[in-house]
C-alpha cells in the first residue's frame, strides 16, 4: 500500500541536525546511537575486564594486599563475581553487538535511511546508559555492591539482611537491571519494525544479509525474554521492600526469621531463566550472524546454505525458549521434566551444528583472504565448537548434577558465550571500522592482538574444565587452603598469568583502535570489495545514508565469484546476475 | 491513511507486513512483550495460589460491586476509544478530542475506584509487611489474619492490580497527549501536586504519585524531539493499546476478584 509507505517514509526523514549537541549527544540519527552503543560497551568491557583480574588475583593470593583497594574480603570476592558476570552480560555482550553494530549497520544494509522510530531508538540509547550509570553506583553505595550472582538467585538476593552488598546496592542492581530491560525492549521493537517495514525494493527477506536476519531474530528474542525479567525484578524489589515473599519461603538468616514465608526460589529460577537461555543467543546470534557475513566475504565464496542459515537462526530461536530448565537440573526437578528439558537442549545443538558446518563448507576450496576480521571470524568458529562440546554434557542431567556448580560450567559459557561473542565483535570491529570512521586500522597491531587473544583464551579457559572435572566449585572464596584441591593450584597460577598475559593483550586494540581513528591511511568506499549495501555508499555515509535516493536491490547478499561476472563480487543494487548455463 | 493526493507516489520500499504501517506494528510488537510481563505475573499468582493450601477467599460484596463498576468504566472506555478511532478517520478533529477525553475520564474513574479500593483494603488490614499503618483505622479481623497466614495473597493481588493501574495511568497520559499534545502537560503537573499532595503520607499513592511527575518529563522530551501533530493513525495506535490494557482487567477481574469472592 503505497500511501502507508510514503508515510512511514516521510516521517524518517527528519533533518541532518546542527551543532554539536544534537549531532554528537542527543542524535536521532542511527549510526551516532550505534557508536554511542558501541562506546559505552568499551567502557563496560573494561570495568569487568579489571573487575575479573582483581578476583584472579584473589584466587591464587587470597591475602595479598592490593595498592588502594586493600585485602579483598571473601564478600568482596562475591561483588566483583557479581558484577563482572552482570556488568558482562548485559553492557557488553548485550550491548556491542546488538545495539552497536546492529544500530549503525542493520538501515544501511537493508536500504533505509534511519530506523523505524528515531526518537525511540535515542530513548533506548539513554536508558541503557542510566543503567550502567546506576550499575556502577552499586559499588559506591553503603554495603557496596550485591553478592548474589548475575543470576540473581533468591533468597539471597531478596533479602536485605543477607549479606553486606544486599542492601541499597541490590536494589541498585535491580533497578539497573530493570531499566536495562525498558532499553532494550524499545531497541527490539525498533530493530524488528525496521526490518519488516524499511527493506529498499528488493531486499526481500529471502535476500537480507545473514548480519540482519541475526539482529532481526535477536531483537525478538529480546522482545519476549525482557519483559519477563523486568516482571522478575519488579517482584523482586517487592520482596526486597514491601515484604512481599513470593521468592522467600520460610527461613532464618543467623538464626532470626526473616519474617517472610510461603514463597518459592524455584519461582526465580524459573522466571529468571526463562529470560537467562534466550539471553545467551542474544549475546551470540549478532556475532554468528556477523562471522558468516565475512567468512562469504574473505573466502570470495557465497555463504554455504543461505536457507539452512535462516531456518537454523530461526530454530535456535524458537528452541532457545524451551530449555531454560536445564540450568535447573539441580533444583530437584522431576526426572521427567528433566528429560523433556534435556531432549530439547540436545535438539538446539541440531542447529547449531548446521551452522557450523555451513562455515566451514564456506571455508572449502574458498580463496580466502587472511585479513585481520577474516582471522577473527575463524576465531569465533573455533571458540563456538570448543566451547559448544561441553554443551552437551552440561545437557543431560546425570553429567550436569556433578558438574553443576564447578568451574565446568564457567569453562563452557565463557569460551562460547564470553570470548566467542567478544571475537565477534572484534571481527566487526576490523571490518566495518574503514565504513564508520573513513579510515583503515593498523593490520599488523591487529594479527597481534588476534594470535594474543586466541591463545590466551584458550589458556584461560579450556583449562577450567579439568578445574571442574577435579571438582573445583565455582564462587567460591578461598580454595589455597582445601586440601583435596592443592593439586590444582599450579594450574590456577597458570590461568591468572595467562590472563595478565591476555588483558595486556587487549591494550594492542585499544591503541590500534583509536590511534587508526585519527592516524590511519584514508579507506576508500569498499576496501573488502564486498557486496551488501553499506558498501555502496560514501565513507562515512551520509545522514540519510544513501545521499537523498534509496538504492534498488537485484541480487543476493553474497554473490562473489559469480561465473561470468565482470568482477569477482557483485553488489547487491547491481543489475541482476542472470544464471549461468 | 496519508493525503489522499499522495497516494499515487510510487513506493521505494518493498510491501509492508500486511500492509500496515510503522507505528501500528511496532505497537503491535510492544503489545506482545507486553503480554509476556503480564504473563510471569500471571504465572507468579498461580504459582503461589497453586502451591499454598488453604487460599483464602476474603473479598465481600462490597470489593465485587466496586470491582464491577470499574470494570464497567474500562468496557465503556473501550467504546469511547472505538468513537474516537471513528472520529479521527473522519477527520472530526472536535469529536476526536471529545472522546479521547471521555475516554481518559472513564480510565481515570478506573483509577480513583481502584485506589480508594486499595486505600480501604489497606486501612482494613490487608496490607504488605512494610506499607505503613494506617492511623485510627478500625481493621477488619479476617484481612489482617489473611495478611498473616497467607501472605502470597496480598502479594499477588498488590503486584497484579498495582502493574494493571500503572497501565491504565500511563495510557490515560498516552491519550492525553494525543489529545492535547503540550497542553496535557501542566494539567499533568497539576494532577500530579493533586495526587500527592491530595493523598495522606501513609498512602502508597502519596508516593506513586511521582509517576505522573516522570511521566511528564518524559513526555515533555519527546514533544521537544518530534514536535508534531497527530493524525489518525496515531489515535489507531493509541487505541490498540487501550484496548490492550482493558483486556489485561478482563483476566484480571475474574482471577483475582471472582475466584476470590466470599460466596465461592
Ligand atoms: C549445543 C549447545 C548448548 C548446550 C547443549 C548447552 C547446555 C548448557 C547447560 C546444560 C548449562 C547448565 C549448566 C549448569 O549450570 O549446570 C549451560 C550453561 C550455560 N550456557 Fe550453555 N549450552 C549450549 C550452548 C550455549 C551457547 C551458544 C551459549 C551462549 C552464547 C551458552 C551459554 C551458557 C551460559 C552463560 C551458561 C551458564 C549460566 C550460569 O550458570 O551462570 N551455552 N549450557
Ligand atoms: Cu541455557
Amino acid at each position: 500500500m503505497a500511501t502507508h509507505d510514503f508515510a512511514a517514509q516521510a516521517s524518517h526523514a527528519h533533518e541532518a541536525p546542527q551543532g554539536f549537541i544534537r549531532k554528537w549527544v542527543f542524535s536521532l540519527d542511527h549510526k551516532v546511537i550505534g557508536l554511542q552503543y558501541y562506546f559505552l560497551a568499551l567502557a563496560a568491557v573494561f570495568v569487568g575486564m579489571f573487575l575479573s583480574l582483581l578476583m584472579r588475583i584473589h584466587l591464587i593470593w587470597p591475602g595479598a594486599a592490593l595498592p588502594i583497594l586493600g585485602e579483598i574480603k571473601p564478600e568482596t570476592y562475591l561483588t566483583l563475581v557479581t558484577m563482572h558476570g552482570t556488568i558482562m552480560v548485559f553492557f557488553v555482550l548485550t550491548t556491542a553487538p546488538q545495539g552497536g553494530f546492529g544500530n549503525y549497520f542493520l538501515p544501511i544494509q537493508i536500504g533505509a535511511p534511519d530506523m523505524a522510530f528515531p526518537v525511540l531508538n535515542m530513548l533506548s540509547f539513554w536508558t541503557t546508559l542510566l543503567g550502567f550509570i546506576v550499575m556502577i553506583a552499586a559499588f559506591f553505595v553503603a554495603g557496596g555492591a550485591p553478592l548474589h550472582g548475575w543470576t540473581g538467585y533468591a533468597p539471597l538476593s531478596a533479602l536485605q539482611s543477607a549479606g553486606p552488598g544486599e542492601g541499597l546496592g541490590a536494589d541498585l542492581w535491580i533497578i539497573s537491571i530493570a531499566i536495562f530491560c525498558i532499553g532494550a525492549l524499545m531497541g527490539a521493537l525498533n530493530f524488528i519494525t525496521t526490518t519488516l517495514d524499511m527493506r529498499a525494493k528488493g531486499m526481500t527477506m529471502m535476500r537480507m544479509p545473514l548480519t540482519v536476519w541475526a539482529w532481526f531474530v535477536t531483537a525478538i528474542l529480546g522482545l519476549l525474554a525482557f519483559g519477563v525479567l523486568l516482571s522478575a525484578g519488579i517482584l523482586l524489589l517487592m520482596d526486597r521492600n514491601l515484604g512481599t515473599s513470593f521468592f522467600v519461603p520460610l527461613g532464618t538468616i543467623n538464626g532470626q526469621l526473616t519474617g517472610h514465608k510461603g514463597g518459592s526460589p524455584l519461582l526465580w529460577q524459573h522466571l529468571f531463566w526463562f529470560f537467562g537461555h534466550p539471553e545467551v543467543y542474544i549475546a551470540i546470534l549478532p556475532a554468528m550472524g556477523m562471522c558468516s557475513q565475512l567468512l562469504s566475504v574473505f573466502s570470495r565464496k557465497p555463504i554455504f546454505g543461505y536457507k539452512a542459515m535462516v531456518y537454523a537462526i530461526l530454530a535456535i530461536g524458537f528452541l532457545g525458549f524451551m530449555v531454560w530448565g536445564h540450568h535447573m537440573f539441580m533444583s530437584g526437578m522431576s526426572p521427567y521434566t528433566a528429560f523433556a528439558f534435556s531432549v530439547m537442549t540436545m535438539a538446539i545443538g541440531v542447529p547449531s551444528a548446521i551452522k557450523t558446518f555451513n562455515w566451514l563448507g564456506t571455508l572449502m576450496r574458498g580463496k580466502i583472504r587472511f585479513s585481520s576480521p577474516m582471522l577473527f571470524a575463524i576465531g569465533f568458529v573455533s571458540l563456538f565448537v570448543s566451547g559448544g562440546i561441553s554443551g552437551p554434557f552440561l545437557a543431560q542431567p546425570v553429567l550436569d548434577i556433578p558438574l553443576h556448580d564447578t568451574y565446568f560450567v564457567p569453562g563452557h559459557f565463557h569460551l562460547i558465550m564470553g570470548v566467542a561473542s567478544i571475537f565477534g565483535i572484534f571481527a566487526a570491529t576490523y571490518y566495518w571500522f574503514p565504513k564508520m570512521f573513513g579510515r583503515m586500522m593498523n593490520e599488523s597491531m591487529a594479527r597481534w592482538h588476534f594470535w594474543f587473544s586466541l591463545i590466551g583464551t584458550y589458556a584461560i579457559f579450556m583449562p577450567m574444565h579439568y578445574l571442574g572435572m577435579a571438582g573445583m566449585p565455582r564462587r567460591y572464596s578461598q580454595m589455597t587452603e582445601v586440601a583435596y584441591l592443592h593439586d590444582l593450584i599450579p594450574l590456577q597460577k597458570f590461568i591468572t598469568y595467562a590472563a595478565f598475559i591476555t588483558i595486556a593483550g587487549q591494550l594492542i586494540f585499544l591503541v590500534n583502535l583509536f590511534w587508526s581513528m585519527f592516524k590511519g591511511p584514508k579507506a576508500s568506499d569498499n576496501p573488502w570489495e564486498a557486496t551488501t549495501l553499506e558498501w555502496i555508499t560514501t565513507t562515512p555515509p551520509p545522514h540519510d545514508n544513501f545521499g537523498g535516493h534509496t538504492p534498488v536491490v537485484h541480487n543476493g547478499p553474497y554473490e562473489y565469484s559469480v561465473p561470468g561476472a565482470p568482477r569477482d563480487y557483485v553488489m547487491q543494487n547491481d543489475p541482476e546476475i542472470k544464471p549461468a548455463h | 491513511m496519508a493525503d489522499s493526493a499522495l497516494q499515487n507516489i510510487p513506493s521505494v520500499y518493498e510491501p509492508s507486513l500486511f500492509g500496515t504501517y510503522s507505528k501500528k506494528i511496532g505497537m503491535w510488537l510492544f503489545l506482545l512483550s507486553d503480554t509476556l510481563t503480564f504473563g510471569a505475573l500471571l504465572y507468579a499468582y498461580s504459582y503461589g495460589r497453586i502451591s499454598t493450601g488453604g487460599w483464602p477467599t476474603p473479598f465481600h460484596s462490597e470489593s465485587i460491586i466496586n470491582a464491577t463498576i470499574m470494570t464497567a468504566f474500562l468496557l465503556t472506555s473501550s467504546l469511547t476509544m472505538v468513537l474516537a478511532v471513528r472520529a479521527s478517520v473522519h477527520r472530526d478533529a472536535k469529536m476526536q478530542t471529545l472522546w479521547l477525553l471521555a475516554t481518559m475520564l472513564c480510565g481515570t474513574g478506573f483509577i480513583v475506584l481502584h485506589g480508594r479500593e486499595w486505600s480501604n483494603l489497606i486501612a482494613e488490614g490487608l496490607s504488605l509487611p512494610m506499607f505503613p499503618k494506617v492511623p485510627h483505622h478500625q481493621v477488619a479481623a479476617e484481612f489482617v489474619n489473611v495478611s498473616k497466614t497467607v501472605p502470597q495473597f496480598a502479594a499477588t493481588f498488590f503486584g497484579l492490580t498495582g502493574m494493571h493501574m500503572l497501565h491504565v495511568t500511563l495510557g490515560v497520559i498516552y491519550l492525553g497527549v494525543v489529545a492535547l499534545r503540550r497542553k496535557f502537560i501542566p494539567i499533568l503537573l497539576v494532577l500530579w501536586l493533586v495526587a500527592w499532595l491530595g493523598t495522606p503520607a501513609y498512602s502508597p499513592f502519596h508516593y506513586g504519585a511521582h509517576i505522573l511527575l516522570i511521566a511528564a518529563i518524559v513526555c515533555g522530551i519527546i514533544l521537544w524531539l518530534k514536535p508534531k501533530v497527530y493524525d489518525s493513525s496515531d489515535v489507531e495506535v493509541a487505541g490498540l493499546y487501550w484496548h490492550f490494557v482493558d483486556l489485561v482487567w478482563m483476566f484480571i477481574f475474574p482471577l483475582v476478584y471472582l475466584m476470590s469472592a466470599k460466596i465461592l
